[in-house]
């Protein structure tokens, strides 16, 4: 459709649409064909943008929210959700000793400096921070390697043929209803693209980018790698993030091309809901990597530890020759918590690779589920899978469950599945406690060991904070 | 160092130790000997502290201090070790960081100052010396993969790290060959001083060869039913367990 009949009709509707001052930072409850147009118009977007989302908007409309998962959840009413900034909370706080003390008793544990627990508690502040002006050196130095690391909104304006040519490439509008969702309402996000033959020199943090506040909700974010290219990206945060939606739906697309490297670590900790399971963020992502060139490799590793709901697969599509799928996840359920996570690996290419290793800790009347697909298509000659998974048990009111899908056309393909499930064992703790550990230090101690092959995956400074963070998530699990 | 009076246990609903009475003083190495099932594990792990091992009666000083009143954690850092029969494999976890742990828990327990990674390292390194422990068993996780002999070694350099001031050594002396024996006694002698006592529970006299007792006590349905010193071992070996029956 050419942008001018769109843009055409993008202003018809909204001629009978709706009058809204477009100064305000707030949409009414709500979601409808409106709602995309004005989240478009406030972002300033072009034609091709708005398109796009309606297009997400309308075939959204005709699917039906996904029930198969292992989670129990309530109806949500995708009309009583604000979808463009939420209404402000109360006031900033002025200081921390406004924040609730447990919040801040929390960053204390995970040892984070009194200038990012203020940061992070959303606290005014007057003074420039560090990390800004530090943000901004990254900036030019990669820049100058003409490597694009921006804000997907950013993107959308200044780099229209990269966002156009890829987005939608590996987890296409009308993927799942979550992903349709998102892309039809999407705020902002992260945007990277690492030119040919570039090796990124840092580690690509969503904390360095400018412009990160509150995107939370309805993310999404693009990576491509250009021809041996090499990107490491971490996202997200240690410390407990609090929000006032509790629906949450992002979407990732990675895409690597010959010889390119994407490693894409993740570290969730939304806020899980209480001890008794109220509130807590319903988390529902598509993250998905397209390895479409040959030698090229897709690595995920995630360690899950916050959202009442987890819903959440990470996968690849190896469709070039050689080419390399990796997902290392920690999955953590307490309390009340449910995560429904694993991956999926999708063999098109020839002599492709995927390797799996999930560990799973059930805790309290946590339910954690390993759903991980490994698909090895007619194509995939001398395709290689090898699965592990994992959980771990602390008490006995909580519950793991594992569900692999394997499907395999090629008869030259191996697949290896290996799974256990063990109790954190009395025999374990006893001989901790015996040389004079503590029981919460012998659990951690524990758990970390458990964890250790993914813990192995991250970055150093993140796989570190995710040691304490699974410190603080168990905290008071046994014993 | 170590009083037991009258000493009753019982696992589930079954009467373990029935009145045990033991005193075991500083610098004194004592064996306790008997048939299978006399309840001589049961009297380890009571003194350590494990769950479902109830005591029905009796009392136990540590120091003058009530033993059974404290958490495992607790009798650990105030100087009781049990060299397990069966060491416990916690996979993912070093070696070497699992000893500097505890160590240093119990360091902090007297209000010592806690031992960094590289003076940890130097102690490790030379306590390792003592039961000839490969260095390459020092980095893998704690018991994971080691054959029988090793993880024995295993506690006894862990009870050299720790350095208790009463040992109790549960069957160390089981599954284990001639070679490794000659070891595992070397380490323990290596451990004998006047301020620590070293309670040794075997099965067989073989580990006596090595490390001499000063006391013999023969437990037999829970109850010691005859103490004496070196020979009695001997006796017992040559005699076999029917003969004090």
């Amino acid at each position: 459709m050419p942008d001018e009949i769109i843009h055409k009709l993008a202003e018809g509707d909204y001629k009978y649409g709706f009058v809204t001052d477009v100064e305000t930072d707030t949409v009414p409850k709500g979601l409808n064909e409106d709602t995309v147009r004005l989240i478009s118009q406030k972002k300033d977007e072009p034609a091709w943008m708005l398109d796009w989302r309606l297009r997400a908007y309308r075939h959204w409309l005709t699917m039906k929210e996904p029930r198969w998962a292992n989670l129990r959840y309530p109806t949500i009413d995708y009309q009583d959700a604000y979808y463009y900034s939420a209404p402000k909370m109360k006031k900033a706080p002025k200081s921390l000793d406004e924040i609730d003390p447990e919040i801040r008793k929390t960053y204390e544990k995970l040892g984070i400096p009194l200038q990012e627990q203020e940061m992070l508690a959303g606290v005014a502040v007057d003074a420039v921070f560090d990390s800004v002006s530090v943000a901004t050196t990254f900036k030019d130095k990669l820049a100058k390697m003409g490597i694009i690391f921006c804000s997907f909104s950013e993107a959308i304006h200044n780099h229209p043929e990269l966002v156009r040519k890829w987005m939608g490439t590996v987890v296409p509008y009308t993927d799942n209803f979550f992903a349709t969702l998102n892309s039809a309402v999407f705020t902002d996000g992260s945007f990277c693209y690492v030119p040919k033959g570039v090796r990124c020199p840092m580690e690509l943090s969503t904390y360095f980018r400018i412009n990160a506040k509150s995107t939370g909700q309805f993310e999404r974010t693009l990576i491509v790698a250009e021809e041996g290219a090499t990107v490491s990206y971490l996202e997200g945060c240690t410390a407990p993030m609090r929000d006032e939606n509790q629906l949450h739906a992002a979407v990732v697309e990675l895409v690597a091309l010959d010889n390119a490297t994407i490693k894409y670590s993740t570290v969730q900790n939304w806020y899980p809901g209480d001890k008794d399971g109220r509130g807590g963020i319903f988390n529902f992502v598509t993250k998905r990597g397209r390895c479409k060139g040959a030698n090229s490799r897709i690595t995920w590793t995630q360690v899950e530890t916050g959202s009442a709901i987890t819903w959440k697969y990470p996968s690849c599509i190896l469709q070039g020759e050689n080419s390399t799928g990796e997902f290392y996840s920690v999955a953590v359920a307490n309390h009340w918590q449910q995560a429904d996570t694993g991956t999926k690996m999708i063999h098109i290419g020839r002599n492709t690779k995927s390797t799996i290793i999930s560990k799973g800790i059930s805790a309290g009347h946590g339910q954690n589920t390993y759903r991980g697909g490994v698909q090895m298509l007619k194509g995939a000659e001398n395709a290689r899978n090898y699965s592990q998974c994992d959980s771990l048990l602390l008490g006995d009111q909580c519950g793991a469950h594992t569900f692999p899908y394997l499907d395999v056309q090629n008869p030259t393909a191996q697949v290896e599945h290996e799974a256990s499930t063990s109790k954190i064992g009395e025999d374990q703790l006893f001989y901790c406690r015996q040389r004079g550990l503590s029981t919460e230090d012998a659990v951690n101690m524990i758990v970390n060991g458990f964890c250790k092959r993914v813990f192995k995956e991250l970055p150093m400074e993140f796989a570190v904070e995710a040691q304490k963070l699974l410190s603080v998530s168990l905290e008071g699990s046994v014993g | 160092m170590l009083e037991i009076r009258n000493l009753h246990a019982s696992v589930g609903d079954k009467a373990v130790l029935k009145g045990i009475d033991l005193t075991v003083h500083a610098g004194e190495v004592h064996a306790i000997m008997g048939p299978n099932a006399s309840g001589k594990s049961t009297l380890a792990y009571v003194l350590a502290g494990r769950e479902n091992y109830a005591v029905t009666q009796g009392q136990v000083l540590f120091r003058g201090k009530d033993l059974l009143a404290m958490t495992p954690e607790d009798r650990a850092r105030e100087g009781v070790f049990l060299g397990f029969q069966y060491p416990v494999e916690i996979p993912g976890v070093g070696n070497t960081y699992f000893m500097k742990n505890a160590l240093n828990a119990i360091r902090k327990h007297h209000g010592q100052q806690e031992l960094d990674a590289a003076e940890f390292l130097a102690l490790v390194k030379e306590k390792a010396r003592l039961v000839e422990m490969p260095e390459h068993l020092m980095n893998r996780p704690v018991n994971e993969g080691f054959s029988g002999g090793e993880k024995k070694r295993n506690e006894i350099l862990q009870m050299a790290v720790l350095s208790p001031a009463l040992a109790v050594l549960d069957e160390t002396d089981s599954g284990l060959d001639i070679d490794a024996l000659r070891v595992i006694g070397g380490g323990i002698n290596a451990m004998r001083s006047r301020d620590r006592a070293i309670v040794v529970v075997t099965h067989h006299q073989r580990l006596l060869d090595y490390v001499v007792p000063d006391h013999v006590h023969v437990l037999v349905d829970g109850r010691i039913v005859k103490s004496g010193h070196r020979e009695l071992a001997l006796q017992l070996e040559s005699k076999g367990y029917g003969w004090i029956k």
